[in-house]
């Protein structure tokens, strides 16, 4: 009999772990990654050539960042790497892939989704300006490019990753205007009891923040933004406006603003493998379902990291290991000797309450996303406004966001919703008076990228001989 | 092939002051490159996102009119910072390694404003 084909979609955390797995276990999985190299967001690489240590780029996290790059580079030909590879569609038990103009089908048995997450957004007025990024996006200009996006540098949004980038510029030189953080102030105590759960971790999170009171950076919390603004010319960021108690507004002027409410995950590979979601109350957002070890509800489907439940990166190297071990179970092949299965169990349970205590810590502003003005640009890529997706779902009558999105066109842009869905759904269900999950969620649709022509042509030569 | 010069500039030249700023990693070597036919200088292991706000203000302006745009996620997922070579070729300048024979325009409008 063959070996088995375990294909592994992502080179972070998770998808790392999951692949030195398998191939001590005797398999030689495929790791698929749109990366140049292995790392994923967090421990992503800088360039060859760039000459700043691992303390400098990861912080408290060089040890396991290196560590995981040493493993990864270690596998070898044990494994087949292809990087600079974008996974773009599950159907009848194949991923299809591209790397440049090149397609290809790779059929598999066990597919294990590793895909990360992006910012989760609010397309607050502005946020299309020249300045304004995400703020993964202003950790990479720093980590993988040596860059600020700005001279004087707002971040604002909800999260761990708020205070870290936050962190990382003062550290790197950057100026700093303001962070600004939307949750109230008594929500970190709401989340203190959960997020107990990893005291090490919470003292790091303390850390930081003491870091930047020292640096002198203003810190709010319980912020209500209301745009960013731009200069004159109306081409790029020039402040903040936030409201005041009294009603009135605040400018904190900046030339650059990265933003984020933390994290949603990646799962349009998920979807198009037919696999279940379920609303997540708790991060208030759609979740592929899996069992406790990764299992999805699709035959063959395995997720782990933050594509699956946003656990961070401890959290998503056990999830790699516990995916990697149910898929060599389910192919009823022996796990390579040493995996606790029951401590990996136990672990990855810690990481879900510490995930739990940071959404009560660091919630979603659903009631200001619910109210954009009527004008806010909530689809990036097709210039849609709030306006009109409110309409789609009022005078047009749709009940959901993909009925939404057809007559609207919202998240039918490049970006496929990864940056409107969520707050596009918030929209939805409160111009109908509903709660957000009936809103229901976008559904991914293939390519989950855009794709070059030239590749589907090669595609329909070169498919049926592979 | 698209034909530059037929294009209409619709808008002001985007503001030139550099959107990014350089904090460390210079002892690259630099790669001279284009900019809406004006010679620009990067550093080996730039992206194209980078070379350009480095000397740019925007990107490009959005084919809807609603003004300039600089990327957003800089991980490939938003789309947004895709940029026009002056054959007429679209590259997503976050995941595109700086080359010197990268001719890139940003200024062009052809689009409609917005409303």
């Amino acid at each position: 009999m063959a070996a088995p084909r375990v294909i592994v979609v992502g080179a972070g955390p998770a998808g790392t772990r999951a692949a030195e797995l398998l191939a001590a276990a005797g398999l030689r999985p495929t790791v698929v990654d749109e990366g140049r190299a292995s790392g994923g967001q967090i421990y992503r690489r800088q360039p060859p050539g760039f000459r700043r240590d691992a303390r400098t780029l990861y912080g408290t996290e060089a040890g396991r960042a290196t560590a995981l790059h040493a493993t990864f580079d270690g596998l070898g030909p044990a494994i087949e790497y292809l990087p600079e590879t974008l996974a773009w569609n599950i159907h009848g038990g194949a991923l299809y892939v591209q790397r440049e103009e090149r397609a290809r089908r790779l059929p598999f048995d066990a597919l294990l989704i590793a895909t990360g997450a992006t910012d989760r957004m609010i397309p607050l007025p502005g946020w299309t300006l020249p300045g304004a990024f995400s703020l993964g996006a202003a950790q990479i200009a720093l980590k993988a490019q040596a860059c600020a996006i700005g001279s004087r540098v707002v971040f604002l949004g909800t999260g761990p990753l708020l205070y870290l980038v936050a962190s990382q510029y003062v550290k790197a030189g950057a100026q700093v205007a303001a962070v600004l953080d939307t949750a109230p102030p008594g929500a970190r105590w709401k989340g203190l009891p959960l997020m107990a759960a990893r005291p090490a971790l919470l003292a790091k999170g303390a850390v930081l923040i003491a870091q930047l009171m020292r640096a002198g950076v203003t810190m709010r919390r319980g912020v209500v933004p209301r745009r960013v603004l731009a200069d004159a010319a109306g081409t790029r960021v020039a402040g903040v406006a936030i409201a005041t108690p009294d009603g009135g507004e605040e400018v904190i002027a900046c030339d650059a603003v990265g933003m984020g409410w933390h994290l949603r995950a990646e799962s349009q590979l998920a979807d198009l493998a037919g696999c279940a979601f379920d609303f997540d109350a708790d991060s208030r957002q759609w979740l592929p379902r899996a069992d406790e070890d990764g299992r999805a509800s699709a035959p063959g489907i395995y997720l782990a990291g933050d594509s699956a439940r946003i656990l961070g990166a401890d959290g998503a190297e056990i999830a790699g290991r516990l995916a990697a071990l149910a898929v060599l179970k389910d192919l009823g092949l022996p796990a390579p000797p040493g995996q606790d299965v029951a401590a990996l169990r136990r672990q990855r349970q810690v990481m879900d309450r510490f995930r739990r205590g940071l959404a009560l810590a660091f919630p979603w502003p659903a009631g200001l996303v619910a109210s954009l003005p009527d004008e806010t640009l909530v689809c990036r890529c097709e210039a849609i406004t709030a306006g009109a997706l409110r309409q789609s779902a009022t005078e047009l009558d749709a009940p959901e966001m993909n009925r939404a999105k057809a007559f609207s066109r919202t998240g039918m842009g490049r970006c496929q919703g990864r940056f409107c869905g969520i707050a596009g759904a918030e929209i939805v269900a409160a111009a109908r008076g509903v709660p957000v999950e009936v809103a229901g969620r976008l559904r991914g649709q293939a390519p989950v990228k855009p794709l070059p022509v030239a590749a589907l042509a090669d595609d329909a030569s070169t498919l049926e001989s592979t | 092939m698209a034909d530059a010069g037929s294009r209409i500039m619709t808008t002001p030249p985007a503001a030139t002051a550099p959107l990014l700023r350089r904090l460390g990693e210079t002892h690259r070597a630099p790669v001279a490159f284009t900019i809406d036919g004006q010679p620009a200088t990067a550093l080996e292991g730039d992206t194209l996102l980078t070379a350009l706000l480095l000397n740019a203000g925007a990107l490009r302006q959005s084919e809807f009119g609603d003004g300039p745009r600089a990327g957003f996620c800089l991980m490939g997922a938003c789309q947004d910072c895709w940029v026009w070579t002056e054959d007429g070729g679209r590259l997503r300048a976050c995941g595109t390694p700086v080359q010197p024979s990268l001719r890139i325009v940003t200024r062009e409008a052809p689009w409609p404003p917005l409303g």
